[in-house]
């Protein structure tokens, strides 16, 4: 399946990304060069064999919900690009 | 001779002896870094007036007698992924050009623990995202052995500075080879251990189910001793793992008698003529020292690097979406609404590979295509881990080449995202199986270091610092420096 300049459009959306028309037009071309390579997956029979999500094989760590100190305020805004009364600002969510 | 050359264990006894201070070691670690950083380019952040005066204290703690820690004194450079509360981390990326994390990483606490003395922040591919360094959106890392080739990465400068001295030890973190292939290009000693070993507390995520920390220094015991003082269970890591630590400095007893080898074939198909060489030598070095090789098959080696670009990329473009421009990072507002200051904060951040890669694992995992490409990869994965339990039932280790060929100059595969992939080849396998693996210098081809990588069942990083201890003892590439 080879990927056209629309869907890459798409996935920039979908990611949060704005692509120049030249980002765009490479990203068309690499990505089908990638998923071209990735295809020789296909090569091989998985039918039957359990994915591998985590070489550990954990599973839902539990602990204790002991109270514990938290982030100072201070510490917690210290990063932040813009605040405003003890609260990350930005800019309208709705027009 | 410099500082730097004295073992641990001598500087420790210098030390005590007051013979040296650990001002001096620091001192010496600046003047380096003074003389060289401008044409290698290891750092982005020193942390100089802080290493000063905690060389100080470490040297008024010697006055009094005091047992000393782990890793007292060493002069450390730590990749800038992991932060360092109070000192710029920016993986170096534009978006976190403005950085100044509000915590430690659990390995930073650890060698403040050991006492190690932090010298600054370390150049990397941007978000750790490729092997050749010059993905960083600061600038490029050059390799000391020839400066018109790459370290290699994503730990580049990790390597470069050990190699250059720059630093006595270096931390990297390691996903698809990030520690090891630089430090074969480097000719430095990198370590990527076992999955879950070493807490990934504060280490800025890339691919969780594959990132991991480990030393890069400039032999095996340095090795050792750097990984005794960061590995162990952390709560605040859900993937650490909860298993006993042993003594890895009392493993290096020099005897490898009977101890068997795996050679994959794929391993050394298709690989420069002077790396294969080396490594074949190297065999015999450890046929010597009493150990026994054959040859044999990880069939499913040549579907690694397919497997892992989707499940990394995938990884990825989940936790890089953390950086929206609203809690920390470069926000660039143009005026629009909360979407366009996403979109815009994000576009104007990240450069190429990672918008690439973040492009890549989106489409992989956006509907319709899961199946087909994340599943299926995580499929493979399981078939690749199999390759090497069963390898494991019959071996020890498994031994090869750690990257196909030697650090490779500067721009010539930038525009090849696929060519700048392959040289993982060999990496890439070790870490969807998770196991450990240790790159040790082995010999050179037209004077660049090759390195040999030695690969070993899961928690058992005993063994594979035994093997590269006992190959370091019978050789001296490890002792070769870069005339800069």
């Amino acid at each position: 399946m080879s990927i056209q300049s629309k869907d890459v459009e798409y996935v920039a959306k979908l990611a949060r990304l704005n692509l120049t028309d030249q980002e765009r037009e490479k990203f068309t071309e690499q990505l089908n060069a990638i998923l071209q390579y990735a295809e020789k997956l296909n090569e091989l029979d998985t039918d039957g064999v359990e994915p591998t999500t985590h070489v550990l094989r954990l599973s839902n760590v539990m602990r204790e919900d002991v109270v514990q100190e938290s982030l100072s305020k201070e510490k917690v805004f210290r990063n932040a690009p813009e605040e405003e009364d003890g609260q990350f600002k930005v800019p309208a969510v709705l027009e | 001779m410099t500082l730097f050359d004295l073992s641990l264990q001598e500087l420790h006894s210098q030390f005590r002896s007051k013979e040296l201070s650990v001002t001096d070691v620091v001192g010496e670690a600046f003047t380096k870094i003074q003389e060289r950083d401008e044409r290698v380019g290891a750092y982005l952040t020193l942390n100089e007036e802080e290493a000063r005066a905690h060389a100080a204290r470490l040297d008024d703690k010697l006055v009094t007698g005091e047992s000393l820690g782990l890793l007292f004194g060493l002069p450390v450079g730590i990749k800038d992924n992991m932060v360092t509360e109070g000192l710029l981390t920016t993986c170096a990326s534009q978006f976190l050009s403005n950085y100044n994390p509000i915590y430690d990483a659990t390995v930073v606490s650890k060698l403040k623990l050991a006492e190690a003395v932090t010298l600054g922040k370390l150049n990397m591919d941007e978000f750790a995202m490729g092997g050749s360094n010059e993905n960083s959106s600061f600038h490029p890392v050059r390799n000391p052995w020839d400066l018109s080739r790459v370290p290699g990465g994503s730990s580049g400068g990790s390597a470069a500075a050990v190699a250059a001295g720059e630093a006595y030890f270096t931390l990297g973190s390691d996903t698809g080879g990030s520690i090891r292939q630089p430090a074969s290009y480097c000719g430095v000693v990198g370590l990527k251990p076992t999955y879950g070993l070493v807490s990934r507390y504060g280490l800025v995520a890339f691919a969780s189910s594959l990132d991991q920390i480990g030393p890069i220094t400039k032999n095996v015991e340095d090795s050792a001793y750097v990984l005794q003082a960061i590995a162990g269970f952390d709560p605040k890591d859900s993937t650490s793992a909860n298993v006993e630590i042993p003594n890895y400095v009392s493993a290096l007893t020099g005897d490898i008698k009977g101890l068997r080898i795996a050679v994959p074939k794929e391993y050394l198909n298709g690989i420069d003529p002077q790396v294969k060489a080396a490594v074949l030598e190297s065999l015999r070095v450890l046929e010597s020292l009493g150990a026994v090789w054959e040859e044999v098959s990880l069939p499913h080696t040549e579907y690694a690097v397919a497997a892992y670009y989707l499940l990394a990329s995938s990884e990825a473009s989940s936790n890089l979406s953390r950086f929206d421009g609203v809690r920390y990072g470069v926000r660039v507002d143009n005026g629009g609404n909360l979407l366009d200051l996403y979109h815009e904060s994000r576009s104007q951040g990240f450069g190429p590979e990672v918008k690439r890669r973040i492009m890549l694992g989106t489409y992989a995992l956006s509907s319709g295509y899961y199946d087909a490409y994340y599943l299926k990869a995580q499929k493979v994965r399981t078939l690749i881990k199999q390759d090497f339990d069963q390898t494991f039932q019959k071996y020890d280790v498994i031994i090869g080449p750690t990257a196909p060929t030697t650090a490779f100059p500067l721009g010539s595969q930038v525009d090849d995202p696929l060519t700048m992939y392959l040289n993982d080849i060999l990496t890439i396998p070790v870490s969807l199986a998770g196991v450990p693996a240790l790159s040790v210098p082995c010999g050179f081809a037209d004077g660049l270091p090759v390195g040999l990588q030695i690969i070993g069942k899961a928690f058992d990083e005993s063994t594979v610092l035994r093997v590269a201890h006992a190959f370091e003892a019978h050789t001296d590439h490890h002792k070769q420096r870069p005339s800069l």
